[in-house]
């Protein structure tokens, strides 16, 4: 073992370093990209305003709005498109803040604007070695690209936007090795899904997770923003995945990417980023894939998740536990399959991609949305929402009784009014089954495009390896 | 900020764990341009019936968790969503300290920066104090001690975080000071 092999994270860490931590000081860590949006950034620049500071670099920052916009084209396009008052403020005052403080930013209308982690990939901002940061915890996404991004506060936002900075500590490491082949029906989600059951919801805490082995290299772009997505759910600082000729590919040609002799310079670099052999993690863990089955979460985090040829856990002496399952109605010992589902909701900044939306169309096509069943399928940007009707899946989606709608973050978290009822079951495709998070009551199953799909269909908790 | 050197209060104790952000305050009062006034919003969901009276059986709710500014909470506080918004609903509401197991890393910084301050014990200590509500606690930052009256325990405090709190410093103004340092490292790295 060489004493200078060092992981991917030392390599983006010790680039960025404007001043290394001390024992009383935290390091001073240069960011390259900051994205922001409309909920966590009016603060931010409420202080600049009081302190009479400047954005200090303008063309390293990046605006978009995503969590309360509609999804309805109508709204999107037609005349007074936001109905929540509040909402309609703070997207107002992103567009006032952007223009006086000289941000870019990808109004309503835009035709590429979207969530803010599909878009910084997709765009090509997001690249290989870079420092990413949004007040926003699934940040980790942009990690899937070998960058060290993660999610920050809103006075955070403000010291970023005055400095282009951070003071940090500098995180442990924590290497998650997979092996084995994805089972048919089984992909990236089921995968995270697993290794959040696994860890738990705190298991990453303090720990910047860097995901390695065949299984991992064997995903395509998507699958690997998936799994980096979720790495917050883990409770890690980020999640992190080396760059290779896919990430090379992904990026080949995108708008914001380099391109001609810059890209060459730059592919010289990234080629060097991947973690030293023989580097050392604070952590690590191997977990084999190759017996993996649709995972879909029963409870109130994403680490009460089972197999779905599951039963519900039993816990007798934890309250906790049990408080959890009376708010979702389950009994311990029960099924998770055949149990009815109210609503099915495709998109979310970890499974509103291409792919995502392709796997969920193979199980619809020529299908139907059982009745009583809302499908929402919300595209996780306008570019995907273009690219999915170039193949015709809106067509999919739409024939089969699913609504088909504008980007954003929609049922993920509400805030737009998409909503479920209260003591509705939904299975989502989103990366939170918090109390609430999809509205007051609501109950949230997580799962694969490919098993919301599935069940949309049956209109009941379905493997989808059934429908395939 | 308010400098802080020691707080002294009663417990209010939520034996609930991963309390997650959303809980702290749901994403439907997250459309405020301002930091102020969510007291009123902390652990809404909770704390509130579906006819907007307070329920008597959720813990901040009891008379005795009335004014208390120290938070005991189950296992793993403040996971999911890097919303401030959960600080700023704690402190207006009252609290200027919460006590638990494990702390998540974004609530953790996020409480940091706004005079929340995040206690880590031992599991000993934490069940100590999650059986006896409403105990007079005392947190000392000096010697970062957390006192009960059945005994003491030492928690982790970064030392950057901790001059900042006691000397009521705010961090953009030390990164503002570093402007040489920055500046510099943009002309390494070609940054204009
Ligand atoms: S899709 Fe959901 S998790 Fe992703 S950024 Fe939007 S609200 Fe957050």
């Amino acid at each position: 073992m060489s004493a200078t092999a060092r992981t991917l994270f030392e390599k983006v860490w010790r680039a960025h370093e404007v001043a290394a931590e001390t024992a009383d000081t935290p390091a001073v860590l240069y960011i390259d990209l900051h994205l922001i949006h409309e909920v966590t950034s009016p603060q931010a620049f409420t202080v600049l305003r009081q302190r009479a500071l400047k954005v200090r670099r303008p063309h390293l920052t990046f605006a978009t709005m995503d969590h309360s916009t509609p999804t309805r084209t109508e709204q999107v396009f037609g005349g007074a498109p936001i109905a929540i008052e509040a909402a309609a403020r703070q997207v107002r005052e992103l567009e006032v803040n952007c223009a006086a403080f000289g941000v870019e930013l990808l109004d309503l209308r835009h035709d590429r604007r979207g969530i803010v982690h599909i878009i910084g990939p997709e765009l090509g901002l997001t690249q290989p070695g870079k420092t990413v940061v949004c007040g926003d915890s699934h940040t980790s996404t942009h990690g899937a690209l070998g960058a060290l991004a993660f999610g920050i506060g809103t006075t955070e936002v403000g010291h970023v936007l005055a400095t282009q900075c951070l003071l940090q500590r500098k995180p442990r490491t924590f290497a998650i090795n997979v092996t084995g082949k994805l089972p048919a029906g089984v992909g990236a989600k089921d995968l995270i899904l697993s290794i959040i059951g696994r860890i738990g919801v705190g298991g990453g805490t303090g720990h910047v997770i860097e995901y390695r082995g065949d299984t991992i290299r064997a995903l395509d772009m998507d699958g690997r923003m998936t799994v980096c997505n979720m790495s917050i759910e883990a409770g890690a600082r980020a999640g992190m995945i080396a760059p290779d000729e896919t990430t090379f590919a992904y990026l080949a040609g995108r708008p914001r990417a380099p391109q001609g002799e810059d890209w060459e310079r730059v592919l010289e670099g990234w080629r060097a980023l991947p973690s030293d052999p023989g580097a050392r993690f604070d952590r690590e863990i191997d977990i084999d894939v190759s017996r993996l089955e649709p995972m879909v979460t029963y409870g109130t985090h994403p680490g009460m998740v089972l197999p779905i040829g599951g039963a519900i856990p039993e816990r007798p002496d934890d309250p906790v536990f049990a408080k959890s399952l009376a708010y979702m109605g389950f009994s311990p010992g029960q099924p998770i399959k055949e149990h009815p589902v109210n609503v099915v909701f495709i998109g979310s900044c970890t499974n509103g991609r291409l792919s995502d939306l392709r796997l969920a169309a193979s199980i619809l096509r020529g299908r139907k949305v059982a009745s009583g069943v809302q499908m929402l399928v919300v595209p996780g940007s306008q570019q995907v929402k273009r690219e999915a009707e170039a193949e015709g899946l809106d067509r999919v989606f739409l024939e089969a009784g699913a609504e088909w709608r504008e980007s954003g973050c929609s049922m993920c978290l509400g805030m737009n009014g998409d909503l479920v009822a209260k003591g509705h079951y939904a299975v989502s495709t989103s990366n939170r089954n918090f109390e609430g998070r999809q509205g007051v009551g609501a109950r949230t199953l997580l799962a694969s495009p490919l098993t919301a799909a599935a069940c949309a269909v049956r209109g009941r908790v379905t493997d989808p390896r059934e429908l395939m | 900020m308010e400098p802080i050197r020691t707080l002294r209060s009663r417990t209010a104790v939520l034996p609930v764990s991963d309390v997650d952000t959303d809980q702290i305050i749901p994403a439907r009062f997250l459309t405020t341009t301002t930091r102020e006034g969510l007291g009123k919003h902390l652990f809404a969901d909770w704390r509130y019936g579906p006819d907007g009276a307070l329920r008597a059986d959720f813990a901040l709710n009891h008379p005795q968790a009335a004014g208390c500014a120290i938070l005991v909470a189950g296992n793993n506080f403040g996971c999911g969503s890097s919303r401030e918004h959960a600080p700023w609903a704690l402190t207006d509401y009252g609290f200027r300290a919460v006590v638990s197991t494990q702390i998540a890393d974004i609530f953790r910084s996020n409480s940091l920066k706004n005079g929340l301050v995040p206690v880590i014990v031992d599991p000993a200590t934490h069940r100590w104090l999650l059986e006896h509500p409403g105990v007079e606690v005392s947190i000392d930052l000096e010697t970062t001690t957390l006192r009960h009256p059945a005994g003491e325990a030492r928690f982790p405090l970064e030392p950057f975080a901790r001059y900042c709190l006691m000397n009521g410093v705010d961090e953009l103004g030390f990164l503002l000071g570093r402007e040489a340092e920055i500046a510099a490292y943009e002309g390494r790295a070609g940054i204009r």
